[in-house]
């Protein structure tokens, strides 16, 4: 009955899937795929190194204070970073002192002690990064309803996400000839291969020569695009150079423990066939 | 502890006789992996998996527990206190990333646990009942890794629980209450992620109970082997320990050090970007796609396209899923033929190798990729050849095959020589 | 231990090398294992204690600017009720005249504020007897009998130095590890 059962289920699974299988074909050749503009004209991310790449890289933390300059001085009028605190920026290189220091020069949302009313204050080492908008709606009618998204996780919300971030700020450039109509850009819209519908409502960011750097580092696009995507890499993943540590000790562990194990297991298993 | 020549466990020292006599857990040890435990002597690397599987098993729980003080089960929270794990917590990303790849890691070891119960027969008689809870722990698994990946409550946890829980609107008239009920309401929201949390703690305890009959069942008739052979003498087997303890020992370094490689150094390989956004009930992501250990099950589900007269394709694709799971029940039923290890079955090994486990790849391949075109077609063909494979191969062959000569023992198949035999 | 079983194990099995060694290679074997167990519970263990975002509000910068002579604030610090009071000179007066020693937790006002600064008091808002938060920080409030604070739950009396005066508590009001970083602005922790 088992076996009865079963291959009649099995008969008709089998059978309607290649009926399925030949409506498929037959659907492929009368309508036949057409590729999309968006396929075509997408680009996957350059191709870009970091310091911290690989399994040895370590973050460069003066990279990183440039590209924390680059955020604060460019991307912090629209973008939230609120997974970070100002206490945070001691793990890329500065001190008490400087940390106080951007905290204080910063307003972070208060409440008036008298009045009850929303209001700001200077910040403390323990503050988030306050939001450049009140909430999501503040945002979007400043933004032609686009929606600046939290830069946070950035990195790691992308496929190949530091480099995703580097190829879409250096990306921005002239709508190609053959781009069809309903693709090129719209009011507001600006044409970025990098990004995934090709039409995206950030107007180019940065432009060469636009931050300055206290020691003088290279200032023009590409460096302070690699930069940032660098220091958006430690937003998403701070712990990374402490991660690639500790992999390391436990790796180094491991293949000793097993070589150890293996050993003994030799020893115990000698003089039997098996 | 099921053949004639097991040694007995006698406690040496004077406390563990005064154990033994009132709580006797030394002696279930002893018995069940310990030397009382007499297993073929002709195991090769394939059986470490069982342990290993276990050893993941506690992995998971053990994390997960330490993950729970951190973790907040509220949608305005979820996402933010995962990554309050990943930033403010002690050693808190390890913890993180070692559940989460974990979980992964659970899965691997689960599969090549399968394929080699699949390859080796270990399903039939007279194991079926440790086939049958290891179905059910693998069924477990799906159910407590979905609910696990919806509690970070990023893009991809929430539109896979609109999804997974949409197939039960496709069951006709109690399918939307059914999902409703599920959630707690019209679509994912507090109430789905509070039980999803509560049953996500739940049920890896159910597993590990299931895992104990697992174990106890395979413990009435004994270990399986390579080739099949019934364990005959003493000769053909040695003691679990010292023999499988230092063996698993070695495999366990090994499994450590791919888990290793893969938590400290590529945390995110086996995890999708989306779900480092927070859940967006407005926007869905372009392609929502499961984790890696259902792309196969994935795939069947989007394989039927093409309605059955009064079946939608909906339910039809669903009734398959499951189905595709459940007929692993019925294995033991399907295949007949007497000899249980593939390596004596020429015909069986030539649709495994070259039907089943392609078919298989094919599947996961197709699960991740966009359900268009040439992957709808591959999926169908495979998820037919899947299908047929266990319903209507497996049965025909067992009848038709003409199987290779079994050795008359497992020490015969170990040395080469016939041993012989005692008066 | 493990060397008595070695001496037992050598002389029955006879000295040999290769039994040496590999006795050794299993020692060895399972000590790394335990050690690898006892490396795995070290962050089991250390994820339970407080975490960056708690340990980085353990002191905070109070700003006492505001607080007028005779007037108190209650802050948070460390989860817990702060009081920074801005004695008056009568406060002050009061608190020095007590006879350290007839007190029930001998404490001068100058062991308990900074010097040059004996108007600031600093202390807990927690009761030493049973935790509960004193009266007497908000204006409006009971005081008690010596014009500090006053418990409700027990009736315990502190004076303007935050003493314990009269009733079940067996300590003075907890003052935290403070420090002026400048005129107005008060480090506590």
């Amino acid at each position: 009955m088992v076996r009865l059962g079963a291959f009649l289920i099995g008969l008709f699974m089998a059978g309607w899937l290649m009926v399925s299988a030949g409506v498929t074909v037959f659907e492929m050749i009368t309508e036949p795929a057409v590729e999309t503009a968006e396929h075509k004209f997408h680009k996957h991310p350059k191709a870009v190194s970091f310091k911290h790449d690989g399994p040895f890289g370590k973050y460069d933390t003066a990279q990183l204070q440039r590209g924390y300059k680059v955020y604060a001085e460019v991307c912090a009028a629209c973008h939230s970073l609120n997974q970070i605190a100002f206490r945070n920026l001691a793990e890329i290189g500065y001190n008490e002192d400087e940390v106080k220091a951007i905290a204080k020069a910063a307003q972070v949302p208060s409440i008036n002690a008298d009045t009850g009313e929303p209001a700001t204050r200077p910040g403390i080492a323990t503050d988030k990064l306050p939001s450049p908008y009140a909430n999501e709606t503040a945002a979007r009618a400043a933004n032609n309803n686009a929606l600046p998204p939290d830069l946070s996780l950035m990195t790691k919300a992308r496929h190949n996400g530091p480099a995703y971030v580097y190829s879409l700020l250096t990306g921005y450039q002239k709508v190609p000839a053959d781009l069809p109509k309903e693709n090129r850009p719209g009011q507001g819209l600006h044409y970025n291969p990098y990004f995934a519908n090709l039409n995206i409502a950030m107007a180019a960011p940065l432009a060469d020569g636009q931050v300055t750097f206290d020691d003088g580092s290279k200032n023009d696009l590409k460096s302070m695009a690699k930069d940032v995507s660098a220091f958006l890499t430690w937003t998403a993943e701070p712990k990374m150079t402490q991660r690639k540590a500790t992999g390391w000790a436990a790796l180094i562990f491991l293949i000793i423990f097993t070589g150890l194990t293996f050993l003994s297991y030799r020893q115990i298993w000698a003089g039997q066939k098996h | 502890m099921s053949v004639a020549w097991a040694n007995e466990y006698k406690p040496q020292h004077p406390l563990m006789q005064w154990m033994d006599e009132r709580l006797p857990i030394p002696r279930l040890m002893y018995n069940a992996i310990g030397g009382g435990y007499e297993v073929p002597r002709n195991f090769n690397w394939f059986y470490n998996f069982g342990v290993l599987a276990g050893v993941a098993l506690m992995v998971q729980i053990i994390t997960g527990i330490v993950l729970a003080m951190h973790y907040n089960s509220s949608i305005d929270g979820a996402f933010n206190s995962v990554e309050h794990i990943m930033r403010n917590v002690n050693g808190g990303w390890f913890l993180r990333y070692a559940h989460m790849n974990g979980a992964s890691f659970f899965f691997i070891v689960v599969y090549i646990h399968i394929f080699r119960g699949l390859y080796y027969g270990s399903y039939k008689a007279p194991r079926e009942m440790v086939w049958l809870l290891g179905v059910t722990i693998f069924l477990l698994m799906m159910a407590t890794g979905f609910m696990g990946y919806v509690l970070p409550w990023g893009q991809m946890s929430f539109w896979g629980a609109q999804v997974i829980t949409g197939f039960f609107s496709a069951i006709p008239v109690v399918g939307e209450p059914l999902r409703q009920w599920i959630l707690g309401g019209f679509a994912p929201d507090q109430a789905a992620l509070t039980r999803f949390f509560s049953l996500h703690y739940l049920l890896p305890f159910v597993i590990l109970g299931v895992i104990i009959l697992h174990v106890w069942a395979l413990h009435i008739p004994g270990s399986g082997n390579p080739t099949g052979v019934p364990v005959k003498t003493k000769e053909d087997t040695l003691p679990f320990h010292p023999y499988y303890t230092s063996k698993d020992g070695v495999g366990l370094g090994v499994y450590l050090i791919a888990f290793v490689a893969v938590t400290f150094f590529a945390p995110n390989m086996l995890g999708h970007p989306d779900n480092y956004i927070v859940a967006n009930p407005l926007s869905t992501p372009a392609h929502i796609v499961p984790e890696w250990y259902y792309w196969p099950f994935y795939a069947i589900l989007r394989a039927f396209t093409v309605d059955f007269l009064f079946i939608p394709a909906k339910l039809l694709g669903v009734l398959a899923m499951f189905g595709s799971i459940a007929l692993l029940f019925f294995l033991p039923w399907l295949d007949t033929s007497p000899v249980r290890s593939g390596n004596y079955r020429p015909l069986f090994k030539k649709f495994f190798w070259f039907g089943l486990v392609p078919s298989i790849v094919i599947l996961g391949y197709c699960g991740v990729m966009p359900a268009e075109g040439i992957y709808i077609l591959m999926s169908q063909i495979a998820a037919a050849y899947y299908f047929a494979h266990f319903l209507i191969i497996l049965p025909i062959i067992s009848r038709i095959e003409k199987t290779l000569p079994l050795p008359d023992s497992i020490t015969e198949a170990v040395t080469g020589k016939p041993v012989l035999a005692v008066a | 231990m493990a060397s008595d079983n070695q001496v037992v194990m050598d002389t029955e099995s006879g000295v040999e090398d290769g039994v040496r060694r590999r006795d050794f290679i299993h020692i060895a074997a399972l000590s790394f294992t335990g050690v690898g167990a006892a490396a795995v519970a070290l962050p089991l263990v250390g994820q339970m204690g407080a975490s960056a975002d708690v340990l980085a509000q353990a002191s905070i910068e109070v700003d006492v600017a505001s607080i007028e002579t005779g007037q108190a604030i209650k802050t948070m610090w460390r989860k817990q009720p702060v009081f920074i009071r801005n004695l008056t000179p009568a406060e002050i007066a009061d608190a020095s005249k007590v006879a350290v020693g007839t007190l029930r937790d001998p404490q001068s006002l100058a062991d308990r504020t900074k010097p040059g600064k004996e108007n600031w008091l600093v202390t807990l808002g927690v009761c030493t007897h049973l935790g509960c938060v004193p009266l007497g920080a908000a204006s409006g409030e009971v005081k008690g009998e010596f014009g500090g604070y006053f418990c409700p739950c027990h009736g315990s009396h502190y004076d303007t130095a935050g003493r314990i005066r009269k009733g079940p508590a067996p300590l003075n009001l907890v003052v935290p590890e403070f420090a002026f970083l400048s005129d107005t602005l008060v480090k506590i922790g």
